[in-house]
């Protein structure tokens, strides 16, 4: 601010305070989106322990049964409990989204520092390669892989970390071409810092916010489009409780026990939108902290 | 920009385009090769193997030539919009897909048109009452938006709409076009909610970014109507940036006719797809991802023109990030 008009300073300074004190305090809605990724986290490492019954017994009496006491949820088409199944169903749906969200996070890091801080050759070929990756449909593409090579759920999430790597590249090498020309850079470079050292130690802490905060919003993706391709069969086996593939399967249930369908798709949303508000806010609280420095 | 400029940059783009197709045939040509198993097993599905059917995919997809010459004599049919016939149906892949083409079409620019109108809609109301509670209210509905696969909000609106209160019919694609319309109405608006949120998302960003410009607050000081402020300031300006999401928003629309299509049951190209891959149909496989891949790369060289032409800022040659 270059104003000297004591009032408008003063304005400024509370708005300054204002922001902060709304920073500090976390609103309820984030509470809330860690709660339920909390809860995921704990239904996929202990799904079978915490299901109220074995989420792939069969009881073929009572087939198709809207909620009930022992059923909370009902049961599906081959009289299996609804409410365990969508409990183990977190298993998928949390640790395949998790390896591409890390793999992606490594090197979707590397490309970006790579392809901000060396410019160049390096910078043209990476960023005509993300250009294209860019626009490719990955659904489309994950049901083209399952029709040629087969279906398989670990297949499925190779070729997303393939398709994912892009998105981290684009976001880590704007905020690294954001860093370059700041002086600490110029610093090291005078003193003779190597160049992977430069990225690595000193570019790489001052970008690492908005990589973090990305990669929440890389988890989210890669769930609702790992979910997409269990719904369209293509990428678990029938028997496996999964959240994409219980909603393709109980579809035809929505008449006599629509919640067997409206669980696992309520999930899916629920899980996704908490990890995609944990990453604009992460974003919002990392990256205006940075720029108050 | 001059003409010529504009010429210069269309042409650039044409011979790229050339050059990616010719790519992307590559891998779908190879897609073929890349499928485990005995190529004639693939070819023949469920038909009998013997000397005489054998002999005849041969010829038909000259297996017994090098691979690059298969290759071409493929493109050289794919060229002319023949792809083989189905694996599963014996019917010609051009026929299939024609036949399927129109009603994906259909959904496809019902949603675009959705997408526009609510997308930029809500985007612009929004940046408008910005912080008030229609604001907050968009801004939330959009974050479920993003977050709603086209699938489950399918079958969502399945369940309220044609199960519960059925105002519209759970099934069946219609005959004549009004009726066309209703019956594809659910599935349009399932495919819509994601690219409405993205877009009004974008629409309310750089909305507020123009109200803060100095022309904008300079229009408004010399007391033209709030209207004219609107549009010939704010929206025109505003607009820029949905043109240069237009690739997300066609990628985002195609993934989406493909779940939409299965979640409602309709007989579209994206349902051709799933069972092609379902089947290991792969000349069905082939035309499809070819189809898509066109769309795709011209959809991408339109944006780009448009964007110039709008734009008059953007030099030739120069890239936009």
């Amino acid at each position: 601010m270059t104003s000297a008009d004591p009032v408008l300073l003063l304005g400024e300074q509370r708005l300054r305070a204002g922001a902060r004190a709304r920073r500090r305090v976390v609103s309820p809605v984030i509470w809330l989106a860690f709660a339920v990724m909390a809860g995921v986290l704990l239904m996929a490492l202990f799904g079978a322990l915490l299901a109220p019954q074995s989420p792939s017994a069969q009881h073929l009496a009572i087939v198709d049964a809207p909620p009930s006491g022992a059923h909370w949820l009902g049961t599906d088409a081959l009289g299996r409990d609804v409410l365990s199944r969508v409990i183990a169903g977190a298993r998928t749906a949390f640790f395949g989204p998790l390896v591409i969200a890390a793999a992606s996070f490594v090197l979707g890091n590397l490309l970006g520092l790579l392809a901000g801080y060396r410019g160049g050759l390096a910078d043209a070929v990476i960023m005509r390669w993300v250009d294209f990756m860019w626009s490719l449909p990955s659904l489309v593409i994950l049901v083209v892989v399952a029709g040629t090579v087969g279906s398989s759920y670990w297949l499925a999430v190779a070729v997303l970390i393939v398709l994912t790597v892009p998105f981290d590249t684009r976001v880590i090498r704007g905020a690294t071409l954001e860093q370059v020309p700041r002086p600490y850079v110029e610093a090291a470079k005078t003193l003779g810092v190597p160049r992977w050292k430069i990225m690595l130690f000193h570019i790489w802490p001052n970008v690492s916010p908005v990589a973090v905060a990305n990669t929440c919003l890389v988890f989210a993706g890669s769930l609702v489009t790992l979910a997409g391709l269990e719904f369209l069969g293509l990428g678990l086996p029938p028997g496996i409780p999964d959240w994409g593939l219980m909603l393709s399967q109980n579809e035809a249930l929505l008449f006599t026990n629509p919640l067997a369908t409206i669980a696992p798709g309520a999930m899916i949303v629920l899980t996704a939108i908490a990890m995609n508000l944990i990453g604009d806010w992460l974003y919002e609280l990392l990256t205006s902290r940075g720029a108050g420095r | 920009m001059s003409g010529r400029g504009l010429l210069v940059f269309v042409l650039r783009r044409l011979v790229v385009l050339a050059l990616l197709l010719i790519v992307i045939s590559f891998v779908t040509f190879s897609l073929l090769y890349i499928s485990p198993g005995n190529l004639i097993d693939i070819l023949l599905g469920a038909r009998p193997h013997t000397a005489a059917t054998v002999r005849a995919l041969t010829r038909e997809y000259h297996l017994n030539k090098p691979f690059l010459v298969q290759y071409w004599l493929w493109a050289r049919q794919a060229v002319q919009l023949r792809f083989g016939t189905s694996i599963q149906t014996s019917l010609s892949v051009t026929g299939e897909i024609g036949a399927r083409l129109p009603l994906t079409m259909f959904l496809g620019i019902y949603s675009f048109v959705l997408t526009m109108v609510f997308g930029i809609g809500f985007g612009v109301i929004s940046a408008l009452r910005r912080g008030g509670i229609v604001d907050r209210g968009l801004v939330g509905a959009a974050m479920l938006g993003l977050s709603t696969p086209a699938f489950v909000a399918g079958v969502a609106l399945l369940y309220v709409f044609a199960i519960k209160v059925r105002w519209f019919p759970a099934y069946g694609v219609g005959t004549g076009f009004l009726n066309e319309f209703w019956h594809l109405t659910l599935p349009a608006v399932a495919l819509a909610v994601t690219t409405v949120a993205y877009v009004s998302r974008h629409t309310r960003a750089a909305m507020i970014g123009t109200l803060d410009q100095d022309y904008v607050v300079f229009a408004r000081a010399r007391g033209l109507s709030s209207r004219r402020v609107l549009f010939t300031y704010l929206l025109r300006n505003a607009l820029i940036p949905v043109i240069t999401i237009s690739g997300v928003i066609l990628s985002s629309l195609i993934v989406g006719v493909v779940l939409v299509e299965v979640a409602f049951s309709l007989p579209g190209l994206g349902s051709l797809l799933v069972t092609a891959a379902t089947t290991k149909d792969i000349p069905v496989l082939q035309g499809v991802v070819l189809l898509f891949a066109v769309v795709i790369v011209v959809a991408n060289l339109l944006a780009d023109v448009i964007y110039m032409v709008v734009d008059p800022r953007i030099r030739v040659g120069e890239r936009a990030t």
